[in-house]
């Protein structure tokens, strides 16, 4: 089944929380919502499984209009950050609580929830109380609860974000192949550009309540349609300097002009601005064709597999990574360059003018 | 959130629905039909229009002059009450234990003089009272005090007040304490760190947290306060002379003492609609100061 | 300023007579230098939050003691230990600006206004709130509210150390980079004793000089993220440290050679401590396994390679065992492959402990 938003738009208290948003969603798809909180997407979330009613716009079912529909007459099923289970029933009960309240009969019931048990890795735990659980594993038994409903649409609010790094880690990977044997429409909201990537599917850019770009999740990150979205979708944050095209040639603040390389060469004269994420950001190993910068470092920050190097350039900051240990200190200059045919560039009013070709080197 | 429409529900309110109409409805509307009637409750009824209502409000009649001096008791009673227990109770309420088993014990004890039927609650006091067999009574005049609450104007309100806050002050002190108890455990160990005396503990995290939670305490007590009876009812009855009439006791002297029925009715509704009107000034405070928008760092 | 030192500690919230499995924190000796970054990273229920509020004096421990440059602090208030803390959730004083806020602790100790006015203004550049000191502190988003705690802490010149309590958890992910390069920033700055719990390894590596990684409230290894990431002393240090953590692989060991899901792998070093055919662990991690076309080293099938953005993960199966490693750009391989392991990055590990080998 196919779930659609049309134009629709939800106001509270003279507040805009979802300003005129259109949406298709298929079924048998993920779908990310990414964006920063407050950014509208519990709001929209709730918009979706009819917990609440639109101000305006319409929400569609196969193409029937469910405006207004209560939740219990849709087929939804939800997955909160905060691990909700029934804390009095056993993992078992929890997760065939919906199928009891569907009337399942007793092998029924017992078939669908060992193989969503299965799935989740709960076989062991069918009989302990939540409580005596892990996080991890209790929000394991919440998404077992969720799935077992089969209903059309499964919407899960940020819930990797009580769990700990690597608890995330773990179900994290596991997600998509769990996801991938239902049939459903998943809605995953999350702040974490990585889990977004991770995940796959399509995602839709959300800033304070509009939709700035909506697609497959890997053609967003390499053609952010605006400044916002590649902003959303980098982590660590994105580089940028301000520039000014003219004649064939490149003019940074600082004043030094380049002649226009890459898709720079494609553009008309005008003020644009060159983002570029942490990896293409080096030091070392930089092409003939790279823009090369004088900074200072700030800090190094290492991790063991890679190190983050913050650079500040004529008043700029900007981050840069690279793998291995790199103990720079502070204050010390460093000769730091990007390579425009790698680069975004987008133009005054923040949408992409350029981007690189996704299937060059290190885009 | 929009609550689900479902019109079954209807089916099961009205047993309930019923019986209000029958218990406050109908004879509500029979007051408000007294009240512009002149009648001795004997069947005949002459029409009055506003006649009760202009003298009730006209300070110079006889009827007027009683409702204004029974307000201003009223209005005296609640103010004073209200700046006792409000203080009183936020003070029992940080003294309370927080953990342990003393926590229980504290608040069974703290329930109790709520649990007391009201009258009862009078005659406890008029007993406890009496300069002849009251303990307290007794005691005072022991001591060399001369007090006598059915004499003396000024004993018979300090009792009554005593009274009023032995009642309820309770209430404000369990509301207080349910706001305390909210208070995440990092406040206190942060202010800890910070070096803060009591006082500062109390004024820059305890105050500002207990603030919605005073504020129903507030208009609980202004509410129940300002409509009060039984107690000094049963107490002095209105004495010694007029001075602990309250407005409640007041409209029953008109009706049941003096049998008029049109006077009392609209001298009650017009009671009502004083208590609607600061009880609503009180609720929009209230739900302003919680419409401040808050930022949150969360998810959302 | 202060060096921390932790005497034999240990603490059971059921009583110092409880038996040592239910200890939140076993019992252990440990130093904190003087103005040292310090990190304690590990799993929900490691005892890290136990240990640190053992630091600050919120938690009595049952056993041991505490010495704040040789000054026994153990029965003495968090007041007196004279400790700065930030906590998960920001702490701040509703009713007071920003300034307020930032002066508190100064106004308890009856520090004179004009001290205090330049003391706040000089934290507050620090921290870039010069903006909003007139502010109410209660307004404000997240991280802002946690530069206040924090600011709170520095405001006084002669705080001993200044703890960390997974303070970034409510912060958002492109805000989180600022505030935590903005801490190690502070501290190369200030020469503070600064120690941050969280179970995030990232944040941990970045911050601290030293990290200790704690599990089931022991320490199981502590040292620099260097050393770290090369060199884990236990299986679980090594799954945890690094985002994918490391391989651990069943293996046969005998000589230079390993057996590893019936296949054979050739080892830098020999590991004479160890029986022949003894059975023990490999451990290496994703960034030192190279895939590569099949028939080049041990076979393995490609379940799945994700996309990260700069980097690509490969999930591969051998026999039974999972397997993970990283992809460079351009490299598509499905079904069928094979990888090498980088030889000089492969660590033996026996009952989970790293085990020495000899050239």
């Amino acid at each position: 089944m196919s779930i659609t938003l049309a134009n629709v738009s939800r106001v509270v208290g003279g507040v805009a929380h979802i300003r005129n948003v259109s949406l298709e969603l298929e079924r048998r798809t993920l779908n990310v919502l990414l964006g920063p909180t407050l950014s509208g997407k519990t709001s929209m979330m709730r918009l979706l499984a009819g917990l609440d009613a639109p101000t305006e716009g319409r929400v569609l079912e196969n193409g029937q209009d469910v405006t207004g529909a209560h939740v219990r007459s849709r087929s939804v099923a939800m997955v909160y950050q905060q691990f909700i289970n029934y804390p009095t029933l056993t993992v078992f009960e929890n997760i065939a609580s919906p199928l009891r309240v569907q009337r399942r009969r007793k092998k029924e019931v017992e078939e669908r929830v060992r193989n969503a048990a299965r799935l989740l890795k709960l076989e062991p735990f069918l009989d302990r109380l939540p409580l005596e659980l892990s996080g991890g594993q209790q929000q394991r038994t919440a998404i077992a609860r969720a799935l077992v409903k089969d209903a059309d649409l499964v919407l899960l609010d940020e819930p990797l974000a009580n769990l700990d790094y690597k608890l995330r880690e773990e179900l994290r990977e596991e997600l998509p192949r769990v996801f991938e044997n239902s049939g459903a429409v998943f809605v995953y909201a999350t702040t974490e550009p990585s889990e977004a990537l991770l995940l796959g599917g399509n995602t839709a850019c959300l800033r304070m309540g509009e939709i700035v770009q909506f697609g497959r999740t890997i053609d967003i990150y390499n053609r952010p349609s605006s400044l916002y979205a590649a902003e959303v979708f980098s982590d660590p944050p994105i580089n940028r300097i301000a520039i000014t095209l003219a004649g064939g040639k490149v003019t940074f603040p600082c004043g030094d002009t380049r002649p226009a390389r890459g898709q720079l060469t494609q553009l008309a004269d005008g003020r644009y601005t060159l983002a570029f994420r942490a990896h293409q950001l080096t030091f070392g190993d930089n092409t003939d064709q790279s823009y090369p910068f004088c900074g200072k470092v700030l800090l190094s920050e290492i991790t063991g597999s890679e190190s983050y190097v913050h650079v500040v350039w004529a008043g700029t900051q900007w981050v840069s990574v690279a793998p291995g240990v790199h103990n720079l200190l502070p204050g010390m200059t460093l000769v730091v360059a990007v390579d425009p045919r790698e680069a975004f560039v987008f133009d005054e009013t923040g949408r992409l003018a350029a981007a690189p070709p996704p299937a060059s080197g290190r885009g | 959130m929009d609550k689900p429409s479902d019109n079954k529900a209807w089916l099961l309110v009205l047993p309930a629905f019923l019986l209000v109409v029958f218990t406050a409805i109908i004879p509500m509307m029979t007051v408000v039909n007294y009240s512009v009637q002149d009648t001795f409750g004997n069947n005949q009824f002459f029409w009055n229009g506003v006649g009760w209502y202009k003298e009730l409000l006209d300070p110079s009649t006889e009827l007027g002059g009683r409702f204004y001096t029974s307000l201003g008791r009223n209005l005296i009673f609640s103010a004073i009450i209200l700046a006792i227990e409000i203080p009183l109770g936020i003070v029992v309420a940080l003294s309370m234990p927080r953990e342990g088993w003393s926590v229980a014990a504290c608040l069974v004890i703290m329930a109790l003089p709520l649990l007391i039927p009201w009258n009862v609650v009078g005659t406890i006091w008029q007993i406890f009272g009496r300069s002849d067999i009251g303990l307290l009574g007794a005691a005072l005049n022991g001591v060399g005090l001369n007090y006598n609450y059915v004499a003396n104007p000024l004993d018979a309100w300090a009792t009554i007040i005593v009274m009023d806050v032995w009642h309820w002050t309770s209430l404000v002190a369990l509301l207080c304490y349910a706001g305390l108890k909210s208070i995440p455990e990092a406040y206190y160990q942060a202010a800890r760190i910070d070096g803060a005396s009591r006082w500062a503990v109390f004024r820059a995290i305890q105050l500002p947290k207990m603030h919605r939670v005073l504020l129903i305490a507030v208009l609980l007590r202004f509410m129940d306060s300002f409509m009060i009876y039984t107690e000094p009812f049963v107490v002095t009855g209105g004495g010694p002379g007029n001075s602990t009439t309250f407005l409640s006791i007041e409209v029953v002297k008109i009706a049941l003492g003096q049998f008029d029925l049109g006077k009392a009715a609209a001298l009650s509704l017009v009671y009502n609609l004083v208590i609607l009107i600061v009880c609503w000034v009180f609720y929009t405070v209230m739900t302003g100061s919680r419409s401040r928008p808050h930022v949150l760092g969360g998810s959302s | 300023m202060a060096r921390i030192d932790l005497v034999d500690i240990g603490h059971s919230y059921a009583g110092s007579d409880a038996p040592e499995v239910s200890h939140a924190v076993k019992p252990m000796s440990l130093t904190w230098r003087q103005g040292g970054a310090y990190a304690l990273l590990g799993p929900s229920g490691c005892g890290k939050t136990t240990l640190l509020n053992i630091i600050s004096g919120i938690v009595v421990p049952s056993r041991g003691r505490i010495l704040f440059n040789e000054r026994d602090v153990t029965s003495l208030s968090t007041q007196a230990r004279n400790i700065a803390q930030v906590f998960q959730f920001p702490v701040i004083y509703d009713t007071m600006t920003v300034a307020q806020n930032l002066a508190f602790p100064l106004k308890n100790r009856r520090v004179p206004p004009r001290e205090i006015e330049a003391r706040v203004g000089e934290i507050a550049e620090l921290l870039d709130l010069t903006d909003v000191l007139g502010r109410k502190a209660v307004g404000l988003t997240a991280d802002v509210k946690q530069k206040i705690s924090l600011g709170r802490g520095l405001v006084r010149s002669d705080v001993a150390a200044i703890l960390f309590d997974e303070p970034l958890t409510v912060i958002d992910p492109h805000l989180k980079w600022q505030l935590r390069s903005k801490l190690k920033a502070l501290h190369r700055a200030l020469d503070v004793t600064m120690i941050y719990v969280t179970h995030d390894q990232t944040e941990a590596m970045t911050f601290a000089d030293t990290v200790v990684v704690m599990h089931d409230g022991r320490i199981m290894q502590s040292g620099t993220p260097a050393e770290l990431f090369e060199r884990p002393e236990h299986t679980f240090v090594g799954h945890f440290i690094g985002s994918p953590g490391m391989n651990v692989l069943p293996a046969e060991i005998s000589g230079r050679e390993a057996r590893v899901a019936g296949h054979t792998i050739a080892m830098v070093k020999s590991y004479p401590t160890l029986a022949a055919n003894a059975r023990a662990e490999l451990g290496v991690r994703p960034e030192f396994v190279r895939l590569a076309a099949p028939g080049c080293g041990l076979p393995v099938h490609v379940e799945r390679i994700d996309n990260l953005g700069r980097v690509r993960i490969a999930r591969l199966r051998v026999g039974d065992l999972k397997l993970v490693a990283t992809v460079p750009r351009g490299l598509e391989l499905t079904g069928a492959a094979s990888v090498v392991f980088d030889p000089a990055r492969v660590h033996v590990y026996a009952e989970s402990r790293l085990v020495a080998g000899a050239d």
